[in-house]
């Protein structure tokens, strides 16, 4: 909420400046964003007043003007269309220095001299407004500096204001929580009753009085709504945001701003017959003050008169019964809309106006009578006019209950470990407008009506120590009984499992959760992402199924600017929608391209391949020490190369996949390849294994090279398990340290070295136990796998 | 025997001018060996009477052991220099670089999100972490913001329907933490959270974390004392450390805590309170036995402010110039 400090300071002084103020605000919780002047920083300019205003010899555009500024009459060149005579202006002499350090000289426009500058408001850093000069109202005294006329120094505050403080949204309730803070007396605005000088009556029927249960309304014929508003309500408004539109709207949002109770004024002879406050008709059409046609919901309240709605409660009048220059009978509302009736109603129309915002977070019950006869005196006063009676619906049981609520004193000590004196608890509530009565454990205390945020104990405790003020209230650290805590040995940490990938070159990435849902699509065929309902664009519309497309989008990213040698890694959630849940998982995942060596004097010039991506993850699978009960097998995936896709699996269940990109994604995505990715589940890579000792053999170990051929579709896995399964018992370790392809070997067959090692826990094996093994290794590869020794 | 003094001093002189191995064993050879020139002389002793034998051989052996020892001071000579010549021809340029992979990095979100997590594991709490797609009633309601709270529009919320949404903050988790478990409680949770909202200052997805502690006689003195601490160590400066009333439906009293770096400008940095009635007896907690507080803060904020990064989008760019930086 944005407000003028002068008009603050007449309901209540405190003894200190602009900053001040603005601090304490702040450290109260009322947290100040800004303060700024209400006008550029200028001197020399006076109300200065048109005598005449002729056409420049030599230009179209320009007129010369005489001008009166109260000392002598003065010519002045002004471009401004609005320049007329009889016209009151801002006036700035020569000498005179405006905003930016701008100085007035005298000056020769198209050969006619001119001594000095007629100003728009924003010349003035009055307002963004240039369209002509400002026009003054006809009794401003010529002569007179407009910072005194204009009252310009005085500073606009602008608070943030948090929903919890509905009551700070006005002048009033700004000053009486300016005086809680200073100790300092707070004016009340004075609004005695008008007395009716007619009888005129307007029926109100509360439908529903739940949502409205108190309605004031009012009659006042035979205004004069050609009049302007006074200059003096124009400034406050400009002051605190809001334009002047005509008399009766400037008055309503005075009081609005004044007393913080929105009112609306209704043309009287648009309306037929009595006001209903009701839910409106589902599909019901409203056309609003700005001009746009509404179907309603049935859950907002409206007020209607006989013929349908007429205006959106608490949220916007209609247009058709709207005051407007023919206006000469006019019916003000002045009323108190439940808070749950309001609240997020108006967002459902992509609304949001001063009234909504008011009654979302709640009015004060008490105020509507007082605003409706501040109104009327100022209605009086500027358009005249007759007043009728204040006509009232009211539904008492459904008005606010008035709060009670309990305060131990004890309880204030223990929240903020600090005994604050009865007398000063006392002191700052009741100054915040509450009524204390004494019990036994502290205070029954009743909470005053403007006060929708206060309902329990800990409201009143947090009210005591805001005022109190946070800072000055002790600090210490908890003590805490701390038995250790339980840590899985077994288990490894996302933190060691980072490191491993960062020590083997990768540089961790973060990428969104929301994607392209097309980019989607083409690295997850089998499940149909889950789409935010309000994305905020189309690249990050749907949650991702995997962490390869944001990390090809970085890969993207990076190659795009010249970095050839990427390697990624990133670990977050999935979210898998199934037929049954959604699945959200944290996976860990990779991508590589470009050289396998950072360039150097000693490095290759390879590419990556898919065994270096490989590599990389075996090493990761074998950090807990479950290496084995990993296994890669021949796997599908859309977004990867049909011949390079390896589907992961721990203990036979898939966990997740490695292989190249699909070369068509490569090129779909304009990256250079190739590239390789692996993405698994964290929990397959994090469950590792206690280590558990077995006793070390003090005998040698045999070992037999073999130089297996085999066809080149045969998978070295298949091999190595024939291996172990007849190589005997003692086998301990079966290496594979050659694949070779080409001369001397046929073609579509592999040649594979293996190396196999046997050791006997008690003994040495002797020649004859090895050979045999070997006899049955060979034979088994002959059989199984069609895999004969190279001759 | 007359020339022994001649052989032996040949030999020396043999000894002395040879500059390789090989030569000086064949230099042995000759004289010591078993046909060498004073080898032989002892052979010639035979020839002399017993009274002489003695006096002549012990000359003899005196010469031998003469040059032997002049040979084997050579031979270390010519063996240390020619381990000298070894050495030198295998120096390397030891400026150049190692050999291997360079090392990557982590994310400085990450780096930061560790820290954090490290200085209030230190002080007891665990990492508790939860689904980013919760439901409407863990995020909101559960945490004392009913529909239609003007609260919410302090959240831009993703929605996918009418119950399920992208996590705002980590509250949830810290529900489902007081669902669950019974205090002491003593939790941070780290983790995205995402907001509709996107510029230089706002990103859709940030994170956040967020702690919690619930036990008895918990106060408002423990929170400040906790994040004050937290603070001057995280940024590792006496920063001066500002607490502001402010409002959030899930706790009462509600802070803001701003911090001052030397420079007279209060940044804010996180938010927290004492843990509101409401969100305890939602989760079956007796707000009279116990009390808590909550604190949440924003991961990118604080790394910004400590590494001096002007622009939040930036983390989520993945720009491998911009992420090397934070090694």
């Amino acid at each position: 909420m944005k407000f003028s400090e002068q008009w603050l300071r007449e309901l209540v002084q405190p003894q200190i400046g602009t900053q001040a103020l603005a601090d304490q605000l702040s450290l109260s919780g009322l947290e100040v964003d800004d303060v700024e002047g209400v006008a550029g920083d200028f001197t020399g300019v006076v109300i200065g007043e048109i005598l005449s205003a002729e056409q420049h010899p030599n230009a179209d555009k320009l007129q010369v003007c005489q001008v009166n500024d109260g000392e002598q009459t003065i010519q002045v060149v002004c471009g401004a269309p609005n320049a007329r005579a009889g016209l009151k202006t801002a006036f700035a002499r020569v000498g005179a220095v405006l905003p930016g350090n701008f100085k007035i000289k005298k000056a020769k426009l198209r050969q006619v001299e001119s001594f000095g500058m007629l100003c728009a408001e924003d010349e003035l850093g009055l307002s963004e407004d240039h369209g002509g000069i400002m026009e003054l109202a006809a009794g401003a005294p010529v002569g007179t500096d407009i910072r005194d006329f204009l009252n310009l120094d005085d500073k606009i505050i602008d608070v943030d204001l948090t929903p919890n403080r509905g009551d700070c949204l006005s002048i009033a309730g700004m000053a009486r929580e300016v005086g809680v803070l200073n100790k300092a007396a707070v004016a009340e605005v004075d609004a005695p009753a008008i007395a009716p000088v007619i009888d005129d009556r307007f029926d109100v029927e509360l439908v529903d009085a739940h949502a409205c249960p108190r309605y004031l309304g009012r009659v006042i014929r035979n205004i004069n709504p050609g009049v302007a508003t006074p200059q003096w309500m124009q400034e406050k408004l400009r002051r605190s945001g809001v334009r002047s539109i005509d008399p009766v709207v400037d008055v309503t949002n005075y009081v609005l701003l004044e007393l913080g109770q929105p009112m609306h004024a209704f043309d009287l002879s648009k309306l037929d017959s009595g006001i209903r406050v009701r839910l409106a008709e589902q599909g019901e059409k409203l056309v609003l003050l700005d001009g746009q046609e509404v179907e309603l919901n049935a859950d907002t309240l409206v007020i209607a008169d006989a013929k349908g709605a007429v205006a959106m409660a608490g949220i916007m009048g209609g247009e058709p019964t709207s005051v407007t220059t023919a206006t000469r009978d006019i019916f003000l509302e002045s009323a108190f809309f439940n808070p749950l009736a309001i609240a997020g109603r108006a967002r459902n129309y992509g609304l949001h106006t001063d009234s909504s915002h008011r009654f979302e977070r709640g009015v004060d019950w008490q105020l509507q009578r007082k605003a409706i006869e501040r109104a009327t005196a100022l209605l009086l006063d500027i358009v005249g006019g007759e007043a009728g009676p204040v006509i009232e619906a009211v539904n008492a049981a459904e008005l606010p209950a008035v709060q009670q609520v309990l305060l131990r004193h004890a309880k204030v000590t223990a929240v903020l470990a600090l005994e604050i004196p009865a007398a000063e608890i006392e002191e700052i509530l009741t100054r915040l407008g509450m009524q204390l009565d004494a019990v036994e454990a502290g205070w029954q205390v009743t909470v005053p009506s403007y006060r929708f945020d206060i309902s329990i104990e800990v409201d009143l405790i947090e009210e005591i120590a805001r005022v109190y003020g946070y800072n000055n209230l002790p600090v210490h650290t908890p003590t805490a009984k701390l038995p250790i805590p339980p840590i899985a040995e077994a288990r490894l940490t996302l933190q060691s499992l980072r490191r491993h990938l960062v020590a083997r070159g990768y540089q961790e990435a973060i990428t969104y959760s929301f994607i392209e849902a097309e980019l989607q699509k083409s690295f997850d065929d089998q499940h149909d992402a889950i789409a935010l309902a309000n994305p905020i664009s189309a690249e990050m519309a749907v949650m991702r199924t995997t962490l390869w497309p944001g990390l090809a989008k970085a890969l993207q990213y990076n190659q795009h600017r010249q970095q050839s040698r990427v390697r990624l890694f990133e670990t977050g959630q999935r979210f898998v929608p199934t037929a049954d849940e959604l699945i959200q998982e944290n996976v860990i995942a990779g991508i590589i391209a470009g050289g396998r060596d950072a360039e150097g004097w000693s490095a290759g010039n390879d590419k990556v391949d898919f065994f270096d991506a490989k590599g990389d993850l075996e090493s990761l699978l074998a950090l807990g020490g479950c290496g084995a009960q990993f296994s890669f097998a021949v796997g599908r995936h859309v977004a990867l190369h049909p011949g390079q896709t390896a589907r992961i699996e721990r203990n036979g269940e898939t966990v997740g996949y490695i292989g190249a990109l699909h070369p068509s994604l490569v090129k779909q995505l304009d990256l250079n390849g190739p590239v390789y990715l692996f993405e698994v589940t964290l929990d397959a890579v994090t469950g590792g294994k206690l280590p558990r000792f077995s006793s070390l053999s003090k005998f040698p170990e045999s070992r037999r090279d073999l130089a297996v051929v085999a066809d080149q579709a045969t998978a070295f896995d298949d091999i190595r398990s024939v291996v172990a399964e007849t190589a005997g018992e003692f086998l301990k370790q079966v290496t594979l340290f050659d694949v070779y392809q080409g001369q001397g070997i046929e073609p579509g067959r592999k040649s594979l070295a293996l190396g196999l090692t046997w050791q006997h826990p008690s003994r040495t094996l002797n020649e004859d136990e090895i050979n045999s093994a070997v006899s049955a290794v060979v034979s088994a590869l002959r059989e199984r796998c069609g895999a004969t020794l190279r001759e | 025997m007359e020339n022994l003094e001649t052989l032996l001093a040949q030999g020396k002189q043999a000894v002395a001018d040879t500059d390789t191995l090989p030569a000086l064993d064949e230099i042995r050879v000759q004289y010591l060996g078993k046909k060498g020139e004073l080898t032989q002389l002892l052979k010639g002793l035979g020839k002399l009477s017993a009274d002489e034998r003695p006096a002549a051989g012990a000359l003899i052996n005196e010469a031998k052991a003469a040059l032997q020892t002049d040979i084997n001071t050579r031979r270390d000579a010519l063996e240390s220099a020619a381990l000298e010549a070894k050495l030198a021809a295998e120096t390397v340029d030891v400026s150049l670089p190692g050999r291997g992979q360079p090392v990557g990095g982590l994310h400085p979100v990450t780096r930061t999100l560790e820290r954090i997590e490290a200085f209030f594991g230190s002080i007891g709490y665990s990492v508790a972490e939860g689904p980013e797609i919760e439901d409407d009633y863990h995020n909101f309601e559960a945490l004392n913001i009913p529909a239609h709270h003007p609260a919410r529009a302090m959240h831009d919320t993703f929605y996918f329907d009418a119950h399920r949404l992208l996590r705002t903050h980590t509250s949830p988790v810290q529900v489902r933490t007081m669902e669950s478990q019974e205090p002491p409680i003593r939790i941070i949770c780290p983790g995205r959270v995402y907001r509709c909202d996107y510029d230089q200052t706002h990103s859709p997805m940030f994170h956040q974390v967020e702690g919690l502690l619930v036990d008895r006689n918990i106060t408002f003195a423990d929170l400040k004392g906790t994040l004050e601490q937290f603070l001057r160590e995280f940024f590792e400066e006496d920063v001066k450390v500002r607490f502001r009333p402010s409002y959030f439906p899930f706790t009462e009293p509600s802070i803001e805590v701003d911090i001052d770096r030397g420079d007279g400008k209060w940044l804010e940095v996180l938010g927290c309170g004492m843990v509101h009635p409401k969100v305890f007896e939602c989760s079956g907690i007796d707000p009279e036995e116990y009390t808590g507080f909550a604190f949440g803060m924003g991961v990118e904020r604080l790394a910004m402010l400590r590494y001096g990064v002007d622009d939040l989008r930036l983390f989520f760019e993945n720009d491998l110039r911009f992420l090397g930086q934070f090694k």
